[in-house]
């Protein structure tokens, strides 16, 4: 299965809904859809993981990518994953501590903190 | 002799063959079900690894990789030929964090060493290998429903 990448707009963050495996081979792909976005100027993005299948340590570091990115505008990076294989792999890096993961699109478009 | 072995040309898009082939064979020879999951990414992980450092060092030879039913586990082997210290040792999750270095390799063998209790990272002249294994409750994946 191959990575699919759509986004939409609901207030002013941006919400971009990844579906499929992000590996390797995929990973490239949404780190160009983040790089995009932060230069088109959108700067507080809502990733939502619902629909990922797979997640390896090359999507985590486009993640992390894309977090370092929108910081420099003082921008924020939210994740939405209920999906304990994906969780695990958060967990064990650590990375669960450096992004905010919500349950829902709708906390994590209402997160402020 | 190995149960199935599987050799793919250093790219990222073979990386995905080798977790599902990694993923039959595990199950097959009675991996839990449960742990299916950390056998794919663990293998993946393994794999992505190899094809990047083939990939950074110019070579063109295949990655290999080794599935092997033992008498109650069952082990992975992931080998690049890269020589040298490029295996190294697992790193912490310290390194894996460490902002300034290059992550995602060492992000990679901390996904690996925190999904695998059984994991040695060997390196060599002839290349690095990655071997992990876990234990395997019985053919076809322990009792009947």
């Amino acid at each position: 299965m191959d990575l699919s990448l759509s986004t939409r707009t609901v207030g002013d963050r941006t919400v971009v809904e990844v579906g499929g495996e992000i590996d390797v081979y995929t990973a490239p792909k949404l780190r160009e859809q983040l790089v995009e976005l932060v230069n088109d100027g959108s700067y507080h993005l809502v990733v939502d993981m619902e629909r990922v299948d797979f997640l390896d340590s090359t999507g985590l570091g486009v993640l992390v990518g894309g977090l370092k990115r929108v910081r420099a505008h003082e921008g924020s990076l939210r994740l939405v994953c209920n999906q304990e294989r994906i969780l695990k792999i958060f967990r064990i890096t650590g990375l669960t501590k450096v992004f905010p993961i919500h349950t829902t699109v709708e906390d994590a478009v209402a997160a402020t903190d | 002799m190995a149960t199935v072995e599987l050799r793919f040309s250093a790219q990222p898009e073979h990386v995905r063959t080798a977790r599902l082939v990694a993923a039959a064979v595990a199950r097959r020879v009675g991996v839990d079900e449960a742990v299916l999951d950390e056998v794919r990414l663990a293998v993946g992980e393994a794999c992505s690894r190899a094809v990047g450092l083939h990939l950074s060092n110019g070579l063109t030879a295949p990655v290999r990789v080794v599935l092997t039913e033992e008498e109650k586990s069952f082990s992975i082997e992931v080998g690049d030929e890269v020589p040298g210290p490029s295996g190294g040792t697992v790193p912490g999750l310290q390194a894996a964090l460490d902002p300034d270095g290059d992550t995602e390799d060492e992000m990679g063998l901390a996904v690996i060493s925190g999904l695998v209790d059984d994991v040695e990272v060997i390196s060599g002249e002839a290349g690095g290998t990655i071997r992990m294994s876990w234990p395997v409750s019985g053919p076809g994946g322990g009792e009947l429903p």
